[in-house]
């Protein structure tokens, strides 16, 4: 194994910032975050008899079986919120597929060998549209199931149905935020554009060279 | 009943014609899916709607409301004209073999003496022909056209299987299937059991539908044996003691009978009341009528019954009618009645044509009611929307309202369809201000007699006189009253064959009514119910189920007459003495003495060769196939229609209803005719409810909450009504709206042709109580009754149908 | 019957069974004989009665089964179906007690999230055990009978206990007690088997062919059998299933699907710690945030918004 001695700079020497979230973005982020981790703990505890004592982290069985769904439904808005904004840096282009293709080169962290971007990657806006999609179908199979108000409306096989969709669903939704959140972690730098809203040049530069672009020039996708 | 509950397990073949067992008995219907389960028995149904009975039929056949005498008539004619009759049996045990006067006929349905004008029958030409010997005339070959058989085949014969078809609706394969059945128990180890009950009584001709069945069973030597008889299925839990109490207006306890205005002396009385055998050494037990009604009145009253004054038969009321219910509102109505007491009684709810019993209520001065519960008839004056659509303001009766308590609240005793006295005692205490019946009665009967103490008034004898020796007056105890019942001696009991021999000592119980004499040395308030109580103690109380699997249970309750378990039970041996069926062994000559597993019906040393015939009470020692002049509308049965009938009577298309039944002048005018009323209603009881009551009752209410009327796939369809919508249904007398139960239990009946449709109509709701308010079919029923015994018609009327778009309007 | 003491079998989300305390249990069965029952409710009365529950008055709808489903307070319903037979031209009224089948594998007790909610004894009753429930209704999802009613009241779970706590003690169900035809018949499942042949027998002497017992194999055999004149076709009985089994979606959601799925996830945050571990972090160079700056500069004039700090 090669000792790899990490290179400190010389010099410390002025940092570009740039701008990539609002306030209200970033609320809107973390609201999102927190009820989704929260659904997934509450979710889980139903799921596995192995995690029913997470049930304890909301006041017992019975509460948290009442307040799954009503996070789900704060989740369901607040994406929402999310995708209003987000939705069109989202969009699929020909860059992302040439991204994909090169997958590998995306786990092994060689970004120069790939295509510039803009602000978005394939991997996020696959955690975009993936949630965007999972979201809107766990929220339907979820009030399907959701017995205190919605019991009966459907047959019970429908119900059945619904909730295998919902804890399948529920299972690929916690996987791609796995996922998400490792992104966020692994690539260092990228958990301040949500905390405090920018990220180094240097971590556009390397990530986002289009998107960085264009901020430079002062041009703004719309929406963004 | 002739047999008991129990063992109706024994039968081979129960029909249930007539009623609905499963319904409205269905813990004494366990005894039919015993005898289903364990000795594999059919049972057959036949009734106009698929019932709950029906449901656990090995087969059912539907029959118009009204018509089974002639679906009966039918299955007699099928008897003897396939000779499926059990031979030695109709011969010795029934009146096949006596010859009729002569004079007798019967044409155009109506016997002979019919008096249009008096709508009854002059009965004379109605008997035997009676030799010089003072007996009956016989013919041992049945083949004289005037004995009892030949008769009865020429009057049965029009009742072919097209016939009853045509008459009734009964798909003619159904009914030779049921006929079929029934014949398979002709012969002497197959046996029937016939349950029924309002089906067959609430009809203008009631008594005879019975009399029809009685007929088969007779010529299917199936009264008398275990597992057979003709058995009434009680209605209240104690309606068996209050007919055996008297509670008629015609009657006193024991099945004695008041007196009329044509006996206004004792001599008189007795003189219809003697009994003498019709055939030589007969039984003829009603010959000791005078001990039981000299026991009655020296119970009643003591001391001041002395056979100087006849056992103080003055003091007896003498009727110049029977005031029955339909009599008694009738009077109501004509303004002739100050005041009412109604003591556990609903009439509103429960007699025919409430309009009419609104109107009469409304002309009392007063009501007293007597109930636990808050009856609509005590609430006849309130206005209650479409439920009781009444001018409350133009009301003066003043109502007075005694709560009592219920019968799980009381001591005493029941006594059951198969004539069981079982005591019981009370769960709980009587709720807030009720009180016990017998306090109450005893309250107004120490003040009646108080007021004839000080006033005098015309005849104050009878009530001055009245034994009322009760340790607290105030307040009989039951223990008292059953002791009372039983009776006891007035002097020491000598036994009569050894004249120095105390049997029964001056003060005791008596243990029989063998022991009741005429001298006014005995008093008995109840003959049958004689050892019920005797000096052994309370014979009712009595826990011991161990019977040996007969199914009799002789040591548990007790059981009238002499603890007896199944009538006519000597019936059950051939005339030799020897059982029909050894398998059911019940009563049998045991070479010096009858033995068996009841007790005999008979005197334990009548030889066989004595030829005494077993229906002991009978004056003939034999069963009637005949009735001689016992019914007032003929000798035989034969068919009427109902008085609202769809159809004319096919066999005598002149007639409307029974010729013979009771109907005022007024309720005539309120028939309706089947062009405006083309529907034929019954009503009927449901499992759910009992009566009036259980609406009161939470569960009940929940287990069927809602009135409502049943009505074929095919009627729906025809009238646009749908299923669960509201209907309103109406006779010539009332309306009523109803929830609509379309159903394939009830199918459309060709009857003479044309398509019948039935519309059924439960009992059980009113505008008192838990569950929600509804109608009832009173609103709707006719004003006609029985002509024997003046039970109305509550079981075939017209009506006519339509769809509603909503409910009546509290 | 013996006194049974109630041991447990299984409890619902649980992996550990508990251990039998008191002495052998014998498998227990109620035999609810359909070709003898009258549909007199008075099963439905005494469970209303002996279980103290308060269930709402109604309406009738054109039927004579009310309340009409059962519901948190009827743990037991008699439904009536009206059956034209195709074979005899006859028209027949069949009438069956529903209610909970006590399945010997409960889908209920596999669905049910909540350790204990559910539970089965021994003697193979299976109980609801309020306390533990939480009211989320996976036991109706896992029933294939549609037994379990949710309470709006308390958002538990509800449905017949086969008297568990009169069975305890030595007494049948109340319903079997009140039973005036003896249509409900309770003992040991060995018994009731026993009883049910001989019905049987009686019932193919008058002619159903197809009489059987009800005791569907697909969910291990039930401890509430029926004796059935059709046996062939349950269906006509107010939708008795055919074959019931659990519901294979439901066997997918709360079969060994939750273990992998868990698994999956744990294997995927422990990915991800691998990845991390041999890939290292993915860092922003210095020279990224040279080029970057570089940019700034350039695009100063058109009004940056990136600026050094
Ligand atoms: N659950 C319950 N049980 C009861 C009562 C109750 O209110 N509720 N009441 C008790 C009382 S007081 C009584 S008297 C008994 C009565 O007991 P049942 O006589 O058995 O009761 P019903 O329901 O009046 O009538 C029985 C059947 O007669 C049928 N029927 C109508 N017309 C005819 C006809 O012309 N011919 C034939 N063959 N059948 C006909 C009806 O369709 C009905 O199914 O029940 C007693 N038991
Ligand atoms: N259309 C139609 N009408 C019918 C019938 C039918 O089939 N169709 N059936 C008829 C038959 S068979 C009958 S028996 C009658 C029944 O007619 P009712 O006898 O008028 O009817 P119930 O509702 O039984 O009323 C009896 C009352 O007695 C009260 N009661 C109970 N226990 C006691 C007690 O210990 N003391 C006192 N004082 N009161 C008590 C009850 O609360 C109840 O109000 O209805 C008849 N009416
Ligand atoms: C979006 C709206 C959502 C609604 C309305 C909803 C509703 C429900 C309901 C009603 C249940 C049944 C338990 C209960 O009643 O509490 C449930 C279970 C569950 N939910 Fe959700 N939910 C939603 C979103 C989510 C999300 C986002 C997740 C996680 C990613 C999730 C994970 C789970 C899990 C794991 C279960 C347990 C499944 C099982 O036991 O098989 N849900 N949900
Ligand atoms: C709790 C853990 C989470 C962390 C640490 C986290 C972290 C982050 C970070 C660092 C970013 C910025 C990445 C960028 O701008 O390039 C981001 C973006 C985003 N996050 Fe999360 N996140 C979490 C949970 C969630 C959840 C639960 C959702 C949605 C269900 C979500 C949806 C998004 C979306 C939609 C974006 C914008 C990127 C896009 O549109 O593709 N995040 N997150
Ligand atoms: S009165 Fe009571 S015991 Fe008699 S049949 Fe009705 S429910 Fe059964
Ligand atoms: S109590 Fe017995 S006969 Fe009555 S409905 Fe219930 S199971 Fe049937
Ligand atoms: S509702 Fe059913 S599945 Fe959910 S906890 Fe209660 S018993 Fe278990
Ligand atoms: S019938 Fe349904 S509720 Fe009853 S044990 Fe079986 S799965 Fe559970
Ligand atoms: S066994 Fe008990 S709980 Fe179940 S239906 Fe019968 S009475 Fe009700
Ligand atoms: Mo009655």
């Amino acid at each position: 194994m090669a000792i790899d001695i990490e290179h400190q700079p010389p010099v410390v020497r002025a940092r570009t910032f740039v701008d990539r979230y609002s306030a209200f973005a970033r609320v809107n982020h973390w609201i999102t975050a927190i009820t989704f981790s929260l659904l997934t703990l509450s979710g889980l505890a139903l799921f596995h008899p192995s995690l029913y004592f997470l049930t304890a982290l909301f006041g017992g069985g019975a509460l948290t079986r009442a307040i799954h769904p009503w996070l789900g439904v704060i989740l369901l808005i607040s994406f929402f919120g999310m995708f209003l904004q987000f939705w069109r840096m989202n969009l699929w282009n020909r860059d992302d597929t040439q991204w994909m293709k090169q997958i590998g080169d995306v786990v092994k962290g060689d970004e120069e060998r790939l295509p510039e971007l803009d602000k978005y990657n394939a991997g996020q806006k696959g955690v975009f549209w993936g949630q965007a999609l999972m979201i809107l179908v766990l929220f339907t199979t979820g009030l399907v199931i959701w017995d205190q108000y919605f019991g009966g409306y459907v047959t019970i096989e429908t119900n059945r149905l619904a909730a295998l969709i919902h804890a399948v669903m529920a299972f690929f939704a916690i996987m791609l935020i796995i996922v998400h959140i490792y992104a966020g972690i692994w690539v260092r730098g990228s958990v301040a554009s949500m905390t405090r809203g920018k990220v180094t040049g240097g971590w556009a530069w390397r990530h986002h060279r289009k998107w960085l672009r264009r901020t430079v020039k002062g041009e703004r996708a719309p929406g963004e | 009943m002739t047999n008991s509950w129990a063992d109706i397990g024994w039968t081979d073949l129960a029909i249930i014609m007539g009623g609905n067992a499963a319904e409205a008995h269905p813990c004494g219907f366990k005894w039919v899916v015993e005898a289903k389960a364990n000795r594999g028995a059919k049972l057959i149904v036949v009734d106009p709607r698929y019932t709950r009975s029906a449901s656990v039929a090995d087969f059912y056949c539907p029959i118009r409301p009204g018509t089974d005498i002639a679906f009966l008539g039918g299955v007699i004619n099928y008897l003897l004209s396939n000779d499926k009759i059990q031979h030695d049996y109709v011969k010795n045990y029934t009146n096949a073999a006596y010859l009729v006067n002569p004079a007798y006929g019967f044409s155009d349905g109506l016997f002979t003496g019919y008096d249009e004008a008096k709508r009854d029958y002059d009965k004379s030409s109605w008997d035997y022909q009676v030799g010089e010997d003072g007996f009956a005339k016989l013919d041992d070959t049945l083949q004289d056209p005037n004995c009892v058989f030949q008769l009865m085949k020429k009057h049965f014969a029009i009742y072919t299987p097209e016939m009853v078809e045509r008459i009734c609706g009964s798909p003619k394969d159904k009914f030779l299937k049921v006929a079929e059945m029934i014949a398979s128990c002709s012969t002497p180890t197959k046996t029937m059991t016939s349950m029924y009950a309002l089906g067959w009584t609430q009809h203008s001709k009631g008594s005879q539908n019975i009399r029809a069945m009685a007929m088969v069973q007779l010529l299917l030597g199936n009264i008398g044996v275990r597992g057979g008889g003709m058995n009434a299925l009680r209605g209240h839990s104690n309606i068996q003691g209050l007919t055996d109490l008297g509670l008629m207006s015609n009657l006193i306890p024991g099945y004695l009978t008041l007196p009329t205005e044509k006996e206004p002396d004792f001599n008189a009385y007795m003189s219809s009341r003697g009994f003498k055998p019709l055939r030589p050494g007969q039984m003829s037990y009603w010959q000791n009528y005078k001990k039981f009604f000299v026991s009655f009145q020296k119970s009643m009253w003591g001391e001041a019954a002395t056979a100087e004054n006849n056992w103080a038969y003055d003091y007896l009321p003498k009727l110049d009618v029977t005031y029955d219910m339909l009599r008694v509102f009738d009077l109501m109505v004509q303004g002739k009645m100050t005041g009412y007491f109604c003591q556990g009684f609903n009439p509103l709810m429960t007699l025919s044509n409430r309009g009419k019993l609104t109107e009469g209520l409304s002309k009392l001065k007063w009501l007293v009611t007597m109930d636990p519960l808050d009856t609509e008839t005590s609430r006849f004056w309130e206005n209650h929307g479409e439920f009781n659509d009444v001018k409350t303001g133009d009301i003066q009766t003043e109502v007075f309202q005694l709560p009592t308590s219920c019968f799980a609240e009381d001591e005493g005793s029941l006594v059951n369809s198969g004539r069981w006295l079982q005591w019981h005692y009370p769960g709980q205490e009587p709720p807030g201000e009720a009180k016990l019946d017998t306090w109450i009665m005893a309250q107004i009967g120490q003040k009646l007699k108080a007021l004839y103490q000080k006033e005098g008034g015309a005849f104050p004898d009878p009530i001055l006189n009245l034994t009322w020796n009760y340790a607290d007056p105030n307040n009989p105890t039951p223990q008292e009253l059953a002791k009372e019942m039983n009776g006891s001696a007035l002097a020491d009991q000598m036994d009569p064959k050894d004249a120095t021999k105390v049997v029964v000592e001056k003060g005791k119980q008596l243990s029989g009514f063998a022991q009741l004499k005429d001298d006014g040395s005995t008093q008995a308030f109840c003959w049958i119910y004689t050892g019920c109580w005797t000096e052994a103690g309370n014979q009712m109380a009595r826990r011991d189920k161990e019977d040996g699997g007969t199914g009799l249970a002789p040591k548990w309750a007790w059981s009238w007459p002499a603890n007896r378990r199944i009538l006519y039970n000597r019936a059950s041996s051939d005339v030799a003495g020897k059982p029909w069926d050894d398998s059911r062994k019940l009563v049998y000559w045991a070479g010096d003495k009858w033995a068996g597993i009841d007790v005999p019906d008979y005197g334990a040393a009548f030889k066989p060769e004595q030829t005494v015939g077993p229906f002991i009470m009978n004056p003939e020692g034999v069963a009637r196939l005949f009735t001689r002049k016992m019914m007032r509308d003929g000798p035989f049965p034969t068919h009427y229609e109902p008085f609202e009938a769809p159809v004319a009577n096919a066999v005598a298309p002149k007639i409307r209803g029974n010729p013979a039944a009771r109907i005022f002048k007024g309720d005539f005018a309120a028939l309706g005719s089947s062009d405006k009323y083309p529907y034929v209603a019954t009503s009927y009881r449901l499992t759910e409810h009992f009566h009036q009551w259980t609406k009161h009752v939470w569960v009940n209410a929940v287990l069927q909450p809602e009135f409502f009327v049943e009505i074929s796939e095919e009627l729906a369809k025809e009238k646009g009504i749908t299923k669960g919508g509201w209907v309103r249904v109406w006779s010539n007398r009332g309306s009523v709206k109803a929830k609509a139960v379309v159903t394939k239990r009830i199918k459309p009946l060709m009857v003479d042709g044309k398509p019948t449709h039935i519309v059924g109509i439960p009992q059980h709701w009113g505008f008192m109580g838990a569950a929600k308010k509804g109608m009832n079919p009173n609103s709707l029923t006719p004003f006609v009754g029985d002509a024997n015994i003046e039970t109305p018609e509550y079981k075939a009327f017209l009506v006519n149908i339509e769809a509603i778009a909503s409910g009546p309007v509290a | 019957m013996a006194n049974q003491s109630l041991n447990l079998l299984r409890r619902s989300a649980s992996t550990d069974t508990p251990p039998v305390t008191g002495g052998q249990t014998i498998e227990v069965a109620k035999l609810i004989d359909v070709s003898k029952c009258i549909g007199c409710k008075a099963c439905q009365s005494a469970c209303l009665e002996w279980n103290n529950l308060r269930e709402e008055v109604g309406v009738n709808v054109g039927v004579y089964d009310n309340p009409h489903d059962l519901t948190p307070n009827s743990w037991t319903l008699m439904r009536f179906a009206e059956w034209d037979n195709p074979d005899t031209g006859n028209f027949e009224w069949l009438i069956r007690k529903d209610g909970c089948m006590h399945c010997q594998d409960p889908g209920c007790l596999k669905a049910c999230p909540a350790p204990g909610a559910i539970v089965q004894y021994t003697n193979g009753i299976v109980d609801f055990v309020h306390e533990n429930c939480i009211g989320c209704a996976y036991c109706v999802k896992g029933c294939p009978f549609n037994i379990p009613r949710i309470s709006k009241v308390d958002h538990k779970a509800y449905k017949c206990s086969l008297c568990s706590d009169r069975v305890a003690v030595g007494q049948g169900p109340a319903c079997a007690k009140a039973c005036p035809t003896a249509a409900i018949m309770f003992g040991t499942k060995e018994d009731m088997k026993k009883q049910a042949e001989k019905r049987i027998v009686d019932l193919k002497s008058r002619g159903y062919a197809n009489a059987g017992l009800y005791d569907p194999a697909g969910v291990g055999g039930t401890h509430v059998m029926y004796v059935l004149h059709h046996n062939d076709k349950p269906e006509i009985y107010a939708g008795l299933p055919h074959e019931p089994k659990i519901s294979p979606l439901v066997a997918a959601w709360k079969g060994t699907g939750k273990v992998l799925a868990l698994g999956a996830l744990a294997f995927a945050a422990l990915g991800a710690f691998f990845h991390h571990t041999v890939v290292g972090p993915n860092k922003v160079s210095e020279h990224d945030e040279e080029n970057a700056a570089e940019l700034a500069e350039e695009g100063k004039s058109s009004k940056t918004e990136a600026r050094p700090v």
